[in-house]
């Protein structure tokens, strides 16, 4: 059952080959058995996942299933659950249980989807490997002794262990793609606006945006229009309408035209990536798909301008962590001063703080036009390149990462060389747009992703064109030795 | 663009941190790495260029000031560290 679809799934539920309390806990016990290995969950909800699974067992027998009914997932622990500790892999929310539920968590139970429990990822989603959790770090299910990329990499290797059918994101400069492409699976970072961040722990909030991680773009089609999708109570979500993503999956795609970024094939890009970037580039070629090389000119600037605006909203939205109100408390505080600063030094990580630190630097006075000013231009720029690409090809196609999953510690001591790991995924970000990655072949044991950039709301081509590769390929089929 | 450690130390005032005197002198390095990769924007001519605050370039919306919450005071507060008729509480800040 673990190796099954979401739509063979629904499939079986539909028919009563199995229960969704079979189902769910069968994923339970492989839960169980396999993470104590990976670290991929930092709460399992075993009870209300049984619980939840006999009131969808409920509605499949009245009749009044929708097609995600029954079926399980997990949320990264970034998502606020209503009566389930929410930590975000930080001490300093380490004993916070939230009050209420994520809109993503609520629209998704109300599809009838049945929550396993909460996945690791790096401490409020700043990282790329997530080994920066106060739970310590995910292992990638392909190796243990490498990282599963970050920060969403307790979903990833979560699903790519088929500890669940699939499971939610979140996407500042990466965070679905990179880790997706590192344990073998598909992700979409949707456009800025289509999912609702409420309850959503805000991280950079002009950049952050949830999506679905699965194990084929057919899945994510399924898994999007339950996610996506106005909500008042999110001031940035997109009023535009939620289109039927499963219908424009099978879309034919031959004239396709699709842009291939010079910047994106340069140095620094791993030879065994490039090379199975190549095949995979062959195929479509083989669907009729149409390619020319386009420009990205300000490619380069996308890494420095992001690490000026994403601390610098992050130092804004992590000064709520005072502990007053919830979160961690140092103990016996001298004055009120004391019990901000050692608080929040006490329960903040490393890279955390040195975030918040960054964005309080470029905030501060004097500095503002030459950094933040300067970097919001630079985001204009980036947008601009990709508005001109768009008006000349209808998709744009290259690498997620530029390796292939690297081994824990190998970029902990300098966190430039880190945040060099997003150097593909980043630009999008700051643009808005939706990407999404799927696998290439693997190289030399180890996944490698592709991705597929679109403009803005064109999730639907995207997942047309991932969908008719997948259809052609078996690269997403493949299994971690061990866990098939 | 480096940074030294009274630096670090001003900017962990502000930003409510405490530092010991060793992570001062590690997050000096680290970040003036950081901004050795953010010194890479001034390669850009911005002359002219509208700085981007929203990627769709949407205007905040806004809604009528009307009352949409009920009082939730108790349920938020018992997350509270700590809290006592209601209000929250924090060490004496007036003599």
């Amino acid at each position: 059952m673990h190796q099954f679809s979401l739509a063979r799934l629904a499939a079986g539920l539909a028919a009563g080959e199995f229960s969704s309390r079979e189902l769910t806990a069968h994923f339970l016990d492989r839960i169980e058995r396999h993470d104590p290995r990976l670290n991929a969950f930092v709460t399992v909800t075993r009870d209300a996942a049984l619980a939840q699974a006999g009131a969808a067992d409920a509605r499949l027998r009245a009749g009044e299933a929708g097609p995600l009914t029954g079926i399980p997932l997990a949320h990264k622990d970034i998502f606020c659950t209503e009566g389930v500790r929410t930590s975000c892999a930080s001490r300093m929310l380490d004993g916070f249980t939230a009050p209420y539920d994520a809109t993503v968590v609520e629209r998704l139970k109300a599809a009838g989807m049945v929550m396993l429990g909460k996945t690791n990822m790096d401490e409020f989603a700043m990282g790329s490997s997530s080994e920066t959790s106060w739970y310590g770090p995910v292992k990638n299910p392909w190796d243990p002794a490498r990282v599963p990329g970050g920060s969403s990499g307790g979903s990833a290797a979560a699903v790519a262990a088929r500890l669940a059918p699939a499971a939610t994101g979140t996407d500042t400069g990466g965070s679905i793609r990179q880790p997706a492409a590192l344990c073998g699976l598909s992700g979409l970072k949707p456009t800025y606006g289509r999912v609702s961040r409420w309850g959503m722990i805000a991280f950079a909030s002009s950049l952050d945006q949830g999506g679905p991680m699965a194990r084929s773009a057919e899945d994510l089609a399924l898994l999007l229009p339950a996610m996506a999708g106005f909500d008042e109570r999110d001031s940035t979500s997109s009023p535009e309408p939620v289109p039927d993503y499963p219908a424009q999956l099978d879309e034919d795609v031959k004239g396709l035209r699709v842009g291939l970024p010079r910047e994106w094939f340069r140095e620094g890009l791993d030879a065994g990536v490039a090379a199975s970037i190549e095949e995979a580039r062959r195929v479509l070629e083989g669907l009729g798909v149409v390619f020319r090389d386009i420009d990205l000119p300000n490619s380069a600037l996308a890494v420095p301008a992001y690490y000026v605006v994403a601390p610098a909203e992050c130092s804004s939205n992590l000064a709520r962590y005072d502990g007053v109100r919830y979160g961690y408390r140092c103990e016996a505080p001298r004055d009120l001063e004391d019990l901000y600063r050692r608080s929040r030094s006490e329960a903040f990580g490393a890279e955390v703080k040195r975030r918040i630190m960054m964005g309080t630097y470029v905030l501060s006075a004097g500095y503002y036009d030459a950094y933040y000013l300067k970097a919001q231009k630079i985001r204009r720029l980036i947008a601009d390149d990709f508005r001109a690409a768009f008006a000349e090809v209808d998709l744009i196609l290259g690498p997620t990462s530029p390796t292939r999953a690297f081994r824990l510690g190998e970029k902990t001591a300098d966190p430039v060389t880190m945040y060099l790991s997003d150097i593909y995924t980043i630009a999008v970000n700051l643009a808005g747009l939706p990407g999404l990655t799927v696998p290439a072949p693997m190289a030399g044991g180890l996944p490698v992703g592709l991705q597929l950039v679109g403009d803005y709301f064109q999730e639907g081509r995207l997942l047309n064109l991932a969908h008719r590769l997948q259809r052609t390929t078996d690269w997403h089929l493949a299994t971690p030795p061990g866990f098939d | 663009m480096s940074l030294q450690h009274s630096d670090v130390e001003k900017i962990a005032r502000l930003a409510h941190l405490a530092l010991n005197g060793d992570e001062a002198d590690a997050y000096a390095t680290e970040l003036s790495g950081i901004l050795d990769l953010v010194a890479q924007m001034e390669r850009a001519d911005t002359t002219g260029v509208t700085p981007m605050a929203h990627p769709l370039d949407m205007p905040q919306r806004l809604r009528p000031d009307e009352v949409t919450e009920g009082d939730r005071r108790d349920f938020y507060q018992a997350i509270a560290p700590a809290t006592e008729r209601g209000l929250y509480l924090v060490p004496k800040v007036i003599d």
